[in-house]
């Protein structure tokens, strides 16, 4: 099928970091099932690092495919470097989408987002160091 | 192992119909209106293929009108009746909420154009009810109009008890017959139909094609302005190869239903059977008041639009109703309207046998549908609350 790119085929068929993690540090979820998207992140967060990310989604083949690039994108990656991941960036590493799906790739940065969010959450002392190096506010 | 199975979509050409059309495309190039015998070979051929449809549809040849396909029939035949309807103060039109989208967009512009449409539900079994039909119909209602049988779940409508309501009550009926012919028996003349849509891709002609059936005393209303032809109720020349080859696989079609449809229905329960084995899953639609080669499920916790690309990937060709493949947030307004809820509606599937269809490909659609359904599952945060009791299954 020409709908996709041969990245977006790729992911979608091979999705990487599949699954869950048991004792994460945060959980983000995003979407619902009346839209027919729901995206749902687990970030293990060692040393201010990105030490392991999943995911499980449900959706059509942009949502998974852009679920995967998001996790592989931030994995391995300062938390500093992940708070700075857009939906472009998750559309362009995919050699783009179609216009009507780009909603896919906001998914995935919001579910990203939203588990940073929830860490968070636990370690508020934190928000403000990732924040500053990452050059936010 | 290739699979066609969305030939509600669209089918495969017949051979017969290529080969009749194609001295049309070739030597005999002429415009039907021209006068020299060129020209004239063309218009006899038009005139040859108008009479063998009637004969099908048990109709007069002047009863069909060409068209370009189902939807412009639709078209026509909608805005005729409300035409017809406003010179005699008549302006409410009877519908149901399953309709193809060529007649629910007709039937919407009309209502912003002062029209009152009435909506009749379809019920779980995704068929009209008599009886509530029977009460919509008023003093000012100027058109009934019901499908022969739905594009999405297959379901057949009482098309003929709704035509006899229709004719004791003095109300037009039309019916988009897009689905239904060719597959099942479709009689206007006893099914008491006034205008009827009909599409020659979806039984083996080409794209393109379609025709509008009118009884006689009926006066169309043009939707294109132009030229003489087709008596002055559809301008522009002829699309005689289409025209020709729409005859040839209707004759065709129609000689093979019997036992097409029955060869079809027997694969079509054998693969309802098997596809009901996966957990969690629904036939929409009546199970037997059905197009012999329709089956439509839902399937819990997962998304249409990845099964569709993994079923493609296994070389089988379907669709579904998610509001991915249909490019809006809402899915299928079919599956809603049979009181499937949103979450549900988007974990369809909707496959349409070929004539060519077997037992191998069915089982082996059978068994990819399976996997690939539990493959998905195996991922979906939706399927994960199911199953560890954080939600209650629908299905």
């Amino acid at each position: 099928m020409a709908l996709y790119s041969e990245k977006v085929m790729d992911h979608f068929r091979n999705p990487r970091n599949v699954g869950i993690i048991e004792d994460a540090d945060g959980i983000g979820e995003v979407g619902n099932a009346k839209c027919g998207d729901i995206m749902k992140m687990y970030l293990k967060i060692d040393d201010d690092t990105i030490g392991d990310v999943k995911f499980e989604t449900f959706g059509c083949g942009s949502a998974i495919a852009s679920s995967s690039m998001a996790t592989e994108l931030i994995k391995g990656q300062p938390v500093s470097e992940a708070l700075k991941l857009t939906n472009k960036a998750v559309a362009e590493a995919l050699d783009g989408l179609p216009e009507y799906k780009m909603h896919c790739s906001v998914l995935a940065e919001e579910a990203i987002k939203n588990a940073l969010d929830d860490y968070y959450s636990k370690h508020p002392e934190k928000r403000k160091e990732h924040s500053d190096e990452s050059g936010k506010l | 192992m290739n699979i066609y199975a969305d030939n509600a979509a669209t089918t495969k050409l017949s051979r017969k119909a290529l080969e009749e059309m194609l001295p049309y495309l070739e030597e005999s190039y002429g415009n039907p209106s021209s006068l020299y015998s060129l020209g004239q070979k063309a218009r006899e051929a038009i005139e040859k293929a108008r009479a063998v449809i009637a004969r099908c549809m048990c109709a007069s040849a002047r009863e069909i009108t060409f068209t370009s396909g189902g939807s412009e029939a639709d078209n026509q035949a909608i805005l005729t009746a409300a035409e017809l309807g406003r010179k005699a103060g008549k302006k409410h039109i009877v519908t149901d909420l399953i309709e193809h989208h060529a007649v629910l967009r007709t039937l919407a512009k009309l209502e912003r154009e002062g029209y009152e449409i009435t909506y009749l539900p379809v019920h779980e079994n995704g068929i009209v009810r008599i009886e509530e039909l029977e009460a919509a119909i008023r003093e000012d209602t100027c058109l009934v109009t019901v499908m022969y049988a739905n594009n999405e779940i297959g379901t057949i409508q009482p098309v003929r008890e709704i035509g006899a309501i229709c004719r004791k009550r003095g109300v037009l009926f039309h019916t988009d017959a897009v689905q239904a012919v060719g597959h099942i028996p479709v009689n206007v003349a006893e099914d008491n139909i006034d205008m009827l849509s009909a599409s020659a891709h979806k039984f083996h002609g080409p794209k393109g094609a379609g025709f509008l059936y009118a009884r006689k005393g009926i006066r169309l209303s043009g939707l294109i302005e132009g030229g003489a032809q087709e008596r002055g109720k559809r301008a522009g020349t002829e699309n005689v190869a289409g025209i020709v080859g729409m005859a040839a696989a209707l004759e065709e079609a129609v000689s093979n239903r019997e036992a097409n449809a029955e060869k079809l229905t027997a694969l079509r329960d054998r693969l309802i059977k098997g596809l009901a084995a996966i957990p969690h899953s629904a036939l929409n639609g009546d199970a037997e008041k059905r197009l012999p080669s329709n089956v439509n499920f839902c399937f819990e916790g997962i998304e249409g639009e990845s099964l569709l690309l993994l079923l493609d990937d296994r070389g089988i060709s379907a669709s579904s109703g998610s509001a991915c493949t249909s490019g809006s947030l809402d899915p299928s307004h079919v599956l809603l309207a049979i009181g499937r809820v949103h979450d549900v509606a988007h974990g369809s599937l909707r496959l349409t046998l070929g004539d060519d269809a077997d037992e191998t490909q069915v089982d082996e659609i059978i068994r990819a549908t399976s996997d690939v359904v539990t493959y998905l599952r195996g991922f979906s945060p939706i399927w994960r609350d199911l199953t560890t009791g954080k939600k209650e299954f629908i299905l």
